[in-house]
């Protein structure tokens, strides 16, 4: 059985705002499909009393002090953005999203 | 809206809502959650980035630590327990508030969970259950241009300032709360103002709604007796805590009017309306609930070790419901004279002015009396209003030592409203002090009889009421700096009545 679907895919796909093409969607499933049954082997050979991990280092707690260290002047900040008004990032409207909090 | 809403008392007489209430108070660190740009409320745009909070390829974020020390507080206070191990995850989304296209939070291994917070609504204690309370940062701020009127609608453009992102930003969200009947839109507005009390005196955040560093989003559901708990909207955007109240309360009534249509209630977010006290529908959220939450791969997990989280669990201050209670029984008020001072924000003030010798009576009278009225003259907060606890106690220390009469003592106070020094010094400096030198009162007494023999006669013939024309006479010309009752008793005493 195929460990992603063809729907799946485009679910992904809009999600990420990626215009793919139909022969796209085939050739991605078919490749993220593979890549998932890769990894899903390792799945096959953890055993009960191992956790799953979201990290290689098996560190804790590294935190840093409440103090404030001197980021980027604007003119930095927005050296890099596609275009900037009012010394702000200037960005094309987004539709229908609700906003995270 | 062309349906007419039913009664609201007919509607919880039949329908029994459930309410659960989602908060999120940004601390008051020094700096970010995950990098050292300053968060300090205000500023020019895109003034307090860096690369960690904009996003940039290649920078990485580490977590502050007082930011989790303020969260364990803020979780200890409401009962809950520690995770002695726990992860930041990534919520992804497509909006531009956040540069990395996600936003750092916590999913499901929050910091703290399963606590409570008890309120009191009409005397009575209500138990609210605290689900979770959880770390995430706070979003940057987009104004949308363009469009006729400025909001999301009909804007072509988004522009981002992203000072406010990557803030300390703390969620705290309640268990549902079932029972209250008609009472729950008070008991949701009692939440959040001691929620707010709560973290105020823990000192980890100003929980200011009005500039937006605590903001609130409600749950309401109906359901008919016995039955299942009904589907339950989600109103975001209240920002007071009259519009908690009028939000659940609206939203109890437009809910019973679908209901009572033969209509369903469609879960969805709406928006207060702060004009109108109704909820509005927002934005299809279509997608936007897949956010393929996984665990940040650019931190490691938190670990708060046990010794720790009981040490500051031992230094957690008195809550703020037991503490108003001891105060309330030191200061010997009724009830309805402690909401006075709750009411005025006048409870701190008090607090310190009697630490700082006054009785409570005196501080209280201050306090709420001329203090409160030059503040709601100004506008502005009591606490800013110019006068200190210790300047106030100093002013009654010498109202107390005789040294000013009730009118000098409120010169005084204008002068130290008016940033001229210590009571002491403006009294001395302005010359306020009460004439108690009995020889130069005399005087004026003398002076004052003969001035107006007519009325010294009625006086002499027993009609001592007469005598405070001539207490006045002596007060204008003593430029109201001796003792009424002293001139009155030396009046009586020279025209022997």
């Amino acid at each position: 059985m195929a460990a992603i679907s063809r729907e799946e895919v485009a679910h992904l796909a809009r999600l990420s705002r990626l215009a793919v093409t139909e022969e796209e969607l085939d050739t991605f499933a078919g490749q993220l499909d593979t890549i998932l049954q890769a990894v899903a082997q390792v799945g096959e050979v953890a055993a009960a009393d191992i956790p799953p991990t979201s990290h290689s280092v098996p560190l804790t707690n590294v935190l840093r002090e409440d103090v404030v260290v001197p980021g980027l002047t604007p003119a930095e900040a927005l050296s890099g953005a596609p275009d900037a008004e009012e010394q702000r990032f200037r960005v094309p409207r987004i539709l229908d999203e609700d906003v995270a909090s | 809206m062309t349906t007419t809403l039913p009664a609201y008392d007919e509607v919880v007489a039949r329908y029994e809502p459930v309410i659960g209430l989602e908060t999120h108070v940004e601390l008051g660190t020094n700096t970010k959650m995950f990098c050292g740009c300053p968060t300090d409320f205000g500023g020019e745009p895109n003034t307090r980035v860096c690369p960690v909070c904009l996003g940039l390829p290649g920078s990485l974020p580490v977590a502050n630590k007082a930011a989790i020390e303020a969260t364990i507080r803020i979780g200890l206070a409401l009962n809950c327990s520690i995770a002695d191990w726990c992860r930041f995850a990534r919520k992804n989304y497509f909006y531009p508030d956040m540069p990395k296209n996600y936003q750092i939070s916590q999913y499901d291994e929050p910091l703290c969970v399963d606590g409570y917070l008890d309120v009191e609504v009409n005397g009575e204690l209500v138990r609210i259950g605290v689900e979770r309370v959880h770390l995430e940062e706070d979003t940057g701020k987009t104004l949308h241009v363009g469009g006729a009127t400025g909001r999301i609608h009909g804007a072509t453009e988004s522009l981002v300032d992203y000072n406010r992102a990557g803030i300390p930003l703390v969620e705290i969200v309640t268990k549902p709360v079932p029972g209250t009947g008609a009472l729950a839109p008070e008991v949701a507005r009692a939440y959040v103002a001691e929620l707010r009390d709560v973290i105020r005196s823990l000192g980890v955040s100003d929980v200011r709604m009005e500039e937006g560093s605590l903001r609130c989003d409600v749950n309401t559901s109906l359901n008919l007796p016995g039955e299942e708990w009904g589907t339950r909207t989600e109103t975001k955007n209240v920002n007071s805590l009259r519009s908690v109240e009028r939000a659940v309360r609206s939203e109890i009534l437009r809910q019973a009017s679908v209901l009572d249509g033969g209509g369903r209630i469609t879960q969805e977010t709406r928006h207060f309306q702060e004009d109108t006290g109704d909820t509005r529908p927002g934005r299809s959220k279509e997608t936007a609930t897949d956010y393929r939450y996984f665990p940040e791969p650019d931190l490691v997990p938190l670990a708060p070790d046990a010794a720790w989280v009981a040490e500051l669990k031992a230094a957690l201050p008195e809550l703020p419901r037991l503490h108003r209670r001891r105060l309330q029984a030191d200061w010997g008020l009724s009830d309805a004279d402690m909401q006075s001072v709750l009411n005025a924000g006048a409870v701190e003030l008090i607090e310190a002015t009697v630490a700082a010798g006054a009785t409570p009576a005196a501080a209280r009278k201050w306090w709420l009396g001329e203090l409160s009225r030059r503040a709601n003259e100004a506008g502005i907060e009591l606490a800013d209003v110019g006068a200190t606890p210790g300047q106030v106690a100093e002013l009654q220390s010498l109202v107390d030592a005789g040294k000013l009469n009730d009118k000098l003592a409120r010169t005084v106070l204008e002068g130290v409203v008016g940033g001229e020094g210590s009571p002491t010094e403006i009294m001395t400096n302005r010359g306020l002090e009460v004439v108690s030198d009995t020889g130069a009162l005399t005087a004026a007494v003398d002076e004052a009889i003969a001035a107006n023999p007519a009325i010294a006669d009625k006086v002499r013939s027993g009609k001592v009421a007469a005598a405070g024309a001539l207490v006045g006479a002596v007060m204008k010309t003593t430029r109201g700096q001796a003792d009424a009752k002293t001139v009155r008793d030396l009046i009586l005493e020279r025209l022997g009545a």
